[in-house]
């Protein structure tokens, strides 16, 4: 049976805000939470149902990362992954080599969907997932918000500017999470104890003949510029003075 | 020289604000001589952006696959245009989100995404973190430089141009494995939201869909458009087209009224080029009031009736 291969990328968590070293060479991480990218967390939650409905009948989680990466995919395991595949890189690379590194995986694996975030809250790229559907020349569907399978097509909605759309794709193919595709779930402390014994294989990126390409090298960062602090008003009357005297009204 | 195409978004026949500011990117590129291809069933589009200013020429391509926009469909067609070019562009839209990394990737390259500044033709500010921070990028010349526009960033273009339409023949064969099904948008009266100069938005503090009109009425009244937070259309409250924000649309109105929203950072990165903002909320520590212009405590039941009745409805 089918196989739903879901790419989970190791970021800083969602609530932090946030700062820029002093010295612009990038921003800061030491120290700060990490976890699962909001949006993969999406894709394994659904990828985790269309096994419960017998769509599928193995999900495998897959990052690229730090050997910390670990703890995200065994969070991914105790949400009800069967197996994690970590390719172990220590630095950031591009959106193309990411998605050259999981054609590699798709090719083993041979999945019947691959499952993405639409993109990681780190970055803000919103690329990979797109990439690997053209590298692997299979449709795309970006930013679900339902995906329906039956058989051999996806009926995938999209979230877009001017509303929903809607697409049919032949499988295999890749779909890109948006927020409203559901609600992941909780994990169990039972199931944390289980996901330590389910498989997590490391590999390289030597090991997949990948060299990581580089096409865009990051001269600065820059904290954004910095607004002007506002004015409090006390009730409607002088709001209303105050917009007319900016000349907002 | 460079040699600049821009991906046209367009519906209907009418090519879409996004594209005027995507060209209006592309004008700012050192020595550069901009394109707009167009992709589409028949010729209105294209006769549409031959009006945008500062265009060279519009590629047309029609063809009936292109009845509807489907990104995988689409993209080997852009990506053979691209080859007479040094730079391809599109908007930082839904749209060009999703072709974009397409065509790069059948290219071979890499592409960037929402460039806010052009500061030479390979050099590039963008934001990350939401926002929090912007990354000043060299990119490698002697690749093709693939980018979408964050089109807040930008002032479109007038139509006042009068380009030259070329027609194109794509060699390429098109994938039939994607097929459109149907588009569905609310009926959102009113101006559209990423153009309008006047945005009032609602969050989870209006309660139900019901109360959600007290942001309506007020919208209709200031000629402005509605815009919602993330958890007012969770809530079902408004349409998920109306959502602003990290994953809904980035704004840069005018004027911005944010009525019962908290401001996390995942809405303000929506609204950080609004030139004058509102809020609105009973908390007088929500973080909202940190960029707000002008604020406001109080409850949004009393205060919304009286702004109404004070502008004169
Ligand atoms: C990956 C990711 C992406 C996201 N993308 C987006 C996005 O694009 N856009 C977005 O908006 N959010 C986004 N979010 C969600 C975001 O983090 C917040 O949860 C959301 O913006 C909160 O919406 P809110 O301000 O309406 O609700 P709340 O945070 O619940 O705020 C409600 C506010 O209303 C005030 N209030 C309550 N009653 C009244 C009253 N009677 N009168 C006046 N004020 C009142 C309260 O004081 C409070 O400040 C994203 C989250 C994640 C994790
Ligand atoms: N290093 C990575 N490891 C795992 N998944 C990734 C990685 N990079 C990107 N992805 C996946 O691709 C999506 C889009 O990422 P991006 O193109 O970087 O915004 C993410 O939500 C992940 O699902």
């Amino acid at each position: 049976m089918s196989k739903i291969l879901v790419c989970i990328k190791r970021v800083v968590d969602y609530n932090v805000r946030i700062r820029v070293k002093p010295d612009g060479s990038g921003v800061i991480t030491d120290n700060v939470k990490m976890g699962i990218n909001p949006f993969d967390e999406i894709a394994l939650e659904e990828a985790l149902r269309l096994k419960e409905r017998g769509v599928a009948s193995e999900v495998v989680v897959v990052s690229i990362g730090p050997a910390e990466t670990q703890q995200q995919l065994r969070t991914a395991l105790a949400m009800g992954a069967d197996r994690a595949l970590l390719v172990e890189h220590a630095y950031a690379i591009e959106p193309l080599t990411a998605a050259r590194v999981f054609l590699k995986l798709v090719e083993k694996e041979a999945p019947l969907l691959v499952i993405t975030g639409k993109q990681a809250i780190d970055d803000d790229n919103g690329q990979t997932g797109q990439m690997l559907a053209a590298l692997w020349d299979r449709p795309q569907a970006c930013f679900a918000s339902k995906v329906e399978i039956n058989g051999n097509i996806a009926k995938v909605t999209r979230e877009v500017d001017a509303g929903l759309e809607t697409l049919e794709l032949d499988l295999p193919a890749v779909i890109t999470t948006d927020l409203r595709l559901n609600e992941p779930r909780y994990v169990k402390l039972p199931e944390i104890m289980k996901a330590k014994k389910k498989p997590l294989e490391t590999l390289t990126l030597d090991a997949l003949g990948i060299t990581a390409s580089k096409q865009f090298n990051v001269t600065k960062v820059t904290p954004p510029p910095v607004k002007q602090k506002g004015v409090m008003v006390k009730d409607v009357t002088e709001l209303v003075a105050t917009l007319k005297q900016m000349g907002s009204l | 020289m460079n040699k600049i195409l821009v991906i046209a978004e367009h519906m209907a026949g009418v090519v879409n604000t996004s594209t005027h500011k995507s060209v209006a990117c592309a004008l700012l590129i050192p020595d550069a001589e901009v394109d707009v291809a167009v992709l589409a069933a028949d010729d209105k589009a294209a006769m549409h952006a031959a009006k945008l200013a500062g265009v060279k020429s519009v590629i047309n391509v029609t063809r009936n696959e292109f009845t509807e926009f489907v990104a995988s469909t689409a993209a080997p067609a852009i990506a053979e245009l691209a080859a007479n070019y040094t730079h391809v562009f599109a908007p930082s839209t839904t749209f060009g989100k999703d072709v974009l990394p397409r065509v790069a990737a059948l290219l071979g390259v890499g592409q960037l995404s929402d460039i806010m500044i052009v500061n030479g033709s390979h050099s590039f500010v963008r934001p990350i973190y939401a926002g929090n921070a912007l990354v000043h990028i060299d990119a490698d010349p002697a690749k093709k430089l693939l980018a979408t526009v964050r089109i807040a960033s930008f002032q479109p273009v007038t139509e006042t141009g009068d380009a030259t339409i070329e027609t194109a023949n794509i060699t390429a064969s098109l994938p039939t494995h994607t097929r459109f099904v149907e588009r569905s948008s609310a009926d959102n009266a009113g101006p559209d939201l990423q153009s309008a100069t006047r945005v009032v938005s609602g969050g989870r503090a209006l309660g139900s869909a019901e109360n959600f009109q007290l942001i309506y009425k007020l919208a209709k009244q200031l000629g402005a458009a509605v815009g919602a937070s993330r958890a007012a259309v969770d809530a079902g409250y408004a349409a998920n087209d109306l959502q602003v924000g990290q994953t809904g649309k980035i704004i840069a109105p005018d004027l911005y009224i944010a009525v019962g929203i908290s401001g996390a950072i995942q809405h303000l990165t929506g609204i950080k080029d609004a030139r004058t903002i509102v809020a609105i909320n009973k908390d007088s520590e929500a973080p909202i009031f940190e960029v707000a212009d002008i604020g406001l405590v109080g409850d949004l039941f009393t205060l919304l009736p009286e702004l109404q009745k004070q502008l004169g409805g």
